[in-house]
C-alpha cells in the first residue's frame, strides 16, 4: 500500500500516515439479536470494489473521516467529513 | 595489459588504485571498476554458481547478472563489474568452498545432476523429520548468494527523503534527456534519475541523479529511487519510463562457460577500460549488436575466428565447450571453432518491467519477435527503446538451441535453470508460465528475468508448441533491482518514551525495563524491600506514563456513560470511580479512573499504554455521535507521581496546606491543591493496597516535585519504588492489568468485575453482548490462587484439572514477602471458581498444587486503603 489519501484537513498524504478502521458499519438501533449482534461485530461485506470505510489520520491532524475507496485498485473516490448525525434523545 | 590510450577511456592511468583480493594486491586505475580491474590483472573466474558452483565470469558487464557478485568490505553480493575501486578495500569471493579455481562443490555439476533435479528440495530431505535443520543448515551453505555475518556491525548510516517533482525521468540515455529537456522547456520541474555513475548529460535546465537506480513503480505513482545511502521515494506528477532495453543471451549447451558473454560486456571491456577481452572470439549473433562487438573486437586487436549472423545463416546446433570451465571451442553444426572469447547476441528486449509494474500489458510482437509494452495508464509514459522504438528483428527460433546429450543448457544463469529442468517442470504438469516460474524459480534471482524472462518463454513456447503471444508473461513486481536492506529499513528508530522523572531514575540506581514505548523502573535494586517500605511507612512511585484525558463540554457526562459500563451522570464534583473501557464485542479494552473536575469536566486516566489507542477510540465514536465534547489528551503535559503507604497522610501534611484528613480528603476524592507549592490534582486512590494519593502535575515540575517529597519523606522511611514492587502490590490485592491478567477475549463479567456493569442503563458500547455473557453464564473466571508449596508458576502456565485436562491458565504470579506465599491470578472453568477449590498448575513440567482465592489476599474489607 503506498497510494495518497487526501485528508479533509491535510490534503493528499502517504497513507501510512493514517489507521484504517474497516468497513463503515452500522450500530444496531436497539437491542439486537444474538445473530444481528454477530453479524454487526463481525462480518463485514468486504467488497471487491467500492466501499465507505472510515480514516484515521493519526500521525497527522487526529480526525476521523469516510473515504469511498475501491478495493480492487485503490483509488480513493472521496473523502469527507462525517455528517452529524440527528439524535434521538433518549 | 591494457590497449593503448583513447579518447573516451575512464581510466586515468596517472591514478593507480590498489586493493586486496581473496588475500592478493590487484592494481588497478582510477575509473576502474572493481570487476574491470581483476579482468584487466588476468582474474576470469569471478564466482562459483547458485547450485552446481560451476564457474562464472563477466557475462553482462552492466551490474545486472549474478556472475561477478563478491563480498566487498563485508558487503556480501556486490556486483564488482559495476563498483569502483576503492583503495584498500577488501574483495573476497562468495559462495565457494575452496578457491573460485578449485571449488569442492563443483562436483554438484559433474555428479549432483540425475539427483538435483529442478525442485529437488521439495522432495527430497524431508525425512526424517529431525534431520531437517542439518539439511537446512547444509543447504544455506551451499546454495545461494552473499553471507551475512552474524555479528555483523551496521556498515553505515541510511536515510529517507521524500521527494516531490511534476516529472520523473527514469533513465538517462538519448531518449531520456530528451523527454527531460522537453519537459523541462515546457516549464516543469524535472529530475532524471540513472544508475551509471559515468553519465554524460548535455546541459538542459533539469536535475540528474547518478548513480541512482529506481526500484519499481509503485501504487500511487511511488517510485523509490536507490541511491546509495539515501532511498528517496519520489512522487511525480509524470513518469517517463526510459529505461531502454536489454541485450538477451542465446540458449545453448555451454553458455555460461566463462568466456561467454555479452556485446555490451565486450564495449564496456574495450572502450571504457582499454581491456581485451580475449585472443580469439567467435560471435553468434540474432541482431546488429553481435556485428558492431565484431568490429569493436577486431579494432582491439583481437583475431575474429568467425561471425554468424543467426538471421542468414541456419545452424542448427550451437554448443560451446571448454576445460576447467572455460570456453575452448564453440562446436557448429558439427564444425569446431578454437576460441577463448564466445560473444552471443539474442536481440534487445525493451525493458519494461517498470511499466508492467505500473500497470501497462505486454504484448508479444509477432514480427520482431519481442515483448513490448501496450496500454499504458495515465500519469506513465514509456520513450525510446523501453517502448519498443528501434528494436531491430530477432529471429526467435535461431536463439535456442539445446541439443541433447551436450553440456547444460542454461535458461537462467542466477538459479541455474537449466532447459532440461523447464521441460521437466512442463512434463510435471506446471503447464503455466506464473507456475513453472514459482517451480524452477526462473526469473526469481538477482537479474529479475532481465536475462532468462524472454528466453524462458521462449524454451516454453517451443516445449508446449504453443504461440508465444498466449503465453504471456510472468508479474512484473517491485523491487526491480536488488536493494540492500539497510536501506529499505532506513536509519533505525528505536522510539523510547521518558517520563520528566526520569534522570532521577537512573541518578537513584533504578534497573529500567520497557513498557509499550515508555521506559520505566522495575526497582531501584531491591523489589522486596521497596514492598516492605510501602506496607510499613510510605513510597513513592512515578507514574506518568498513566494516559492522561481530559473530557468537557455540555454532554462530557453523557458521553462517557455512552462508553463505558459503569455510571457517571450521577458522580459527585470532586469524586473518583474505577472503570474498565469495553468493545461493542464486551471485551476489555483497557482501564483506568475517571474523576469528576466540575459539572461538565472529567479526567480520565488509561493504562500506559492504552493512551493512543484509548484518544483514537473516544475520537471515533465522538465522529460517529458528534456530541458537545472535547478531548484533549494531557498524557505528556503532565508528570503524576503515586505516594502510598501508612504513612502517606503525614508525609502530605507536610507537603500541603491543604487538609487531608479522612474526613476532607476520603478515598476515591480528588481535588485540587498546591503540593510542595506545584499545583496539583490530588487524587486518592490505590492501586499498590495502602492509603495513596496520585498526584498530578504540569511535567516540567517532576523532578522538583520528586525531590521535595523524598526529601520530606526521609525520616518517615520514604522509598522510591518501581513496577515490580507495585506489580507484587496490586496482586497481593488483585487489582488487574489490562493486557497482562486479561487479553483479547476477556469481558469485564468474566474478569470478575460485575459491580462495574450497569446493566440498567439504556444503553453503553458492549451492553448487548454482556447482556449475553450474563444470560448464557460464566464459562471461565479469573480468580486468585495461592500454591500450595511454595513454588512460583511462571506466567502463563496451563491451569489442570484433576483428570489432567488442561483447563486454563496463570497470568499472573509472585511470592509475596507481606503474606508468605505464593499468589497469582488465573484463568479458570467458571464452576472451579469457588473459595479453596483444589486445581493443579503445570511447573517445571510437574504438576503443583494450588487453591482458589477470590477475596483480595491483602486487606480483603480495604480498611487500610479506605484509612
Amino acid at each position: 500500500m503506498s497510494f495518497l489519501l487526501p485528508c479533509p484537513n491535510c490534503g493528499p498524504r502517504p497513507v501510512e500516515e493514517f489507521s484504517y478502521s474497516g468497513e463503515v458499519t452500522e450500530r444496531p438501533k436497539e437491542r439486537p439479536t444474538l445473530r444481528e449482534l454477530a453479524t454487526y461485530i463481525y462480518f463485514r461485506r468486504n467488497v471487491a470494489g467500492v466501499q465507505r470505510e472510515w480514516w484515521f489520520h493519526r500521525l497527522g491532524c487526529e480526525l476521523w473521516f469516510q473515504a469511498e475507496r475501491d478495493t480492487r485498485t485503490n483509488d480513493v473516490l472521496l473523502t469527507e467529513l462525517v455528517e452529524p448525525t440527528v439524535r434521538q434523545e433518549s | 595489459m591494457r590497449l593503448p590510450p583513447k579518447e573516451g577511456q575512464r581510466i586515468d592511468r596517472e591514478r593507480p588504485v590498489t586493493f586486496s583480493f581473496d588475500g592478493r594486491r590487484v592494481e588497478g586505475f582510477e575509473g576502474d571498476t572493481i570487476g574491470s580491474a581483476l579482468y584487466a590483472a588476468g582474474q576470469r573466474v569471478f564466482s562459483r554458481s547458485f547450485k552446481y558452483h560451476r564457474p562464472r565470469g563477466l557475462y553482462c558487464c552492466s551490474g545486472s547478472c549474478p556472475n561477478c557478485m563478491m563480498e566487498v568490505d563485508d558487503v556480501p553480493n556486490v556486483r564488482v563489474c559495476a563498483e569502483p575501486v576503492r583503495g584498500g578495500a577488501e574483495v573476497r569471493p562468495q559462495n565457494v568452498f575452496g578457491s573460485l579455481d578449485r571449488d569442492l562443490l563443483s562436483a554438484v555439476d559433474k555428479f549432483g545432476g540425475p539427483f538435483t533435479p529442478v525442485g529437488f528440495y521439495y522432495r527430497t530431505m524431508i525425512r526424517p523429520r529431525w534431520a531437517w535443520p542439518y539439511y537446512e543448515s547444509f543447504l544455506r551453505r551451499v546454495a545461494g548468494l552473499g553471507h551475512v555475518h552474524k555479528h555483523g556491525r551496521r556498515t553505515g548510516r541510511y536515510d529517507v527523503e521524500h521527494r516531490r517533482t511534476d516529472v520523473l525521468v527514469v533513465g538517462g540515455g538519448p531518449s531520456g534527456q530528451e523527454a527531460a529537456r522537453r519537459y523541462a522547456g515546457e516549464g516543469h520541474q524535472v529530475v532524471l534519475v540513472d544508475e551509471n555513475p559515468y553519465l554524460e548529460i548535455d546541459e538542459g535546465d533539469f536535475e540528474v541523479m547518478t548513480p541512482a537506480r529506481a526500484l519499481g513503480i509503485w501504487e500511487g505513482g511511488l517510485v523509490p529511487v536507490d541511491a546509495g545511502r539515501i532511498l528517496y521515494r519520489f512522487r511525480a506528477e509524470h513518469i517517463v519510463v526510459a529505461t531502454g532495453a536489454i541485450e538477451q543471451p542465446l540458449v545453448f549447451p555451454g553458455n555460461d562457460l566463462v568466456g561467454v558473454m555479452l556485446p555490451d560486456a565486450v564495449r564496456r571491456l574495450v572502450d571504457d577500460w582499454a581491456i581485451k577481452p580475449g585472443e580469439r572470439a567467435v560471435v553468434l549473433t540474432a541482431d546488429e549488436g553481435g556485428r558492431e562487438a565484431a568490429e569493436r573486437l577486431r579494432r582491439a586487436g583481437v583475431e575474429l575466428a568467425g561471425v554468424f549472423d543467426l538471421r542468414r545463416e541456419r545452424i542448427r546446433e550451437i554448443a560451446a565447450r571448454g576445460r576447467k570451465g572455460r570456453v575452448r571451442s564453440v562446436e557448429l553444426d558439427g564444425f569446431h571453432l578454437k576460441c577463448d572469447l564466445l560473444v552471443m547476441s539474442g536481440g534487445r528486449q525493451p525493458a519494461y518491467s517498470l511499466l508492467a509494474q505500473a500497470g501497462a500489458r505486454i504484448e508479444y510482437d509477432d514480427e520482431r519477435g519481442v515483448f513490448s509494452p501496450i496500454e499504458i495508464p495515465d500519469g506513465v509514459e514509456a520513450v525510446g527503446a523501453a517502448a519498443g522504438d528501434g528494436i531491430s528483428t530477432a529471429i526467435p527460433a535461431a536463439t535456442y538451441n539445446g541439443a541433447a546429450g551436450k553440456d547444460k543448457c542454461f535458461v537462467c544463469i542466477c538459479e541455474d535453470v537449466t532447459d532440461k529442468d523447464l521441460k521437466r517442470a512442463i512434463a510435471e504438469g506446471f503447464d503455466s508460465i506464473e507456475l513453472a516460474k514459482r517451480y524452477t524459480t526462473v526469473t526469481m534471482g538477482p537479474c529479475q528475468g532481465r536475462f532468462c524472462q524472454v528466453p524462458s518463454i521462449r524454451v516454453y513456447g517451443r516445449e508446449t508448441e504453443s504461440d508465444l503471444g498466449r503465453i504471456g508473461t510472468t508479474t512484473a513486481r517491485p523491487p526491480w533491482t536488488p536493494v540492500e536492506l539497510g536501506l529499505l529499513a532506513g536509519r533505525t528508530h528505536e522510539p523510547a518514551q521518558r517520563t520528566s522523572i526520569h534522570h532521577r531514575h537512573a541518578e537513584l540506581g533504578a534497573k529500567m525495563m520497557w513498557t509499550g514505548t515508555w521506559r520505566r523502573p522495575h526497582s531501584y535494586g531491591d523489589p522486596e524491600a521497596e514492598v516492605q517500605a510501602v506496607h510499613g511507612a510510605v513510597g513513592i512511585i512515578d507514574v506518568s506514563t498513566l494516559g492522561k484525558l481530559i473530557v468537557t463540554g455540555p454532554e462530557a457526562a453523557e458521553f462517557l456513560e455512552r462508553l463505558y459500563p459503569n455510571r457517571f451522570g450521577d458522580m459527585k464534583i470532586g469524586r473518583i470511580r474505577y472503570t474498565v473501557l469495553g468493545t461493542d464485542a464486551g471485551r476489555i479494552m483497557d482501564d483506568g479512573t475517571i474523576a469528576r473536575l466540575d459539572d461538565e469536566t472529567f479526567y480520565v486516566t488509561t493504562t500506559s499504554t492504552g493512551a493512543g489507542a484509548v484518544l483514537e477510540w473516544f475520537e471515533w465514536w465522538n465522529a460517529v455521535w458528534s456530541m458537545d465534547v472535547e478531548i484533549v489528551n494531557v498524557t505528556g503535559a503532565l508528570a503524576a507521581v503515586n505516594v502510598a503507604g501508612p504513612r502517606a497522610r503525614e508525609l502530605m501534611g507536610r507537603l500541603t496546606d491543604l487538609d487531608v484528613s479522612n474526613e476532607a480528603l476520603a478515598y476515591l476524592d480528588a481535588k485540587h491543591g498546591r503540593v510542595a507549592g506545584i499545583p496539583s490534582l490530588i487524587l486518592r486512590i490505590g492501586f499498590v493496597g495502602e492509603l495513596g494519593y496520585e498526584l498530578h502535575f504540569a511535567s516540567p515540575y517532576g523532578e522538583y516535585l520528586w525531590d521535595t517529597v523524598l526529601r520530606r519523606g526521609e525520616h518517615l522511611g520514604i522509598r522510591p519504588f518501581g513496577l515490580e514492587p507495585q506489580r507484587i502490590l496490586r496482586l497481593e490485592k488483585m487489582h488487574i492489568l489490562v493486557g497482562q491478567d486479561t487479553d483479547s477475549e476477556s469481558n469485564a463479567l468474566e474478569a470478575n468485575m460485575p459491580w462495574i456493569v450497569k446493566f440498567d442503563k439504556d444503553d453503553f458500547v458492549g451492553k448487548w453482548a454482556l447482556e449475553h455473557v450474563r444470560e448464557r453464564g460464566p464459562r471461565e473466571l479469573l480468580v486468585g490462587f495461592e500454591m500450595e508449596d511454595g513454588r512460583v508458576p511462571p506466567e502463563g502456565a496451563q491451569v489442570v484439572l484433576q483428570e489432567r485436562r488442561p483447563a486454563g491458565r496463570v497470568t499472573s504470579a509472585r511470592w509475596s514477602r507481606e503474606l508468605n506465599k505464593v499468589i497469582g491470578m488465573a484463568w479458570v472453568p467458571a464452576e472451579f471458581a469457588k473459595d479453596g477449590t483444589v486445581f493443579y498448575v503445570t511447573v517445571n513440567g510437574g504438576f503443583e498444587k494450588a487453591s482458589v482465592h477470590l477475596r483480595p489476599f491483602f486487606d480483603p474489607d480495604g480498611e487500610r486503603l479506605r484509612s
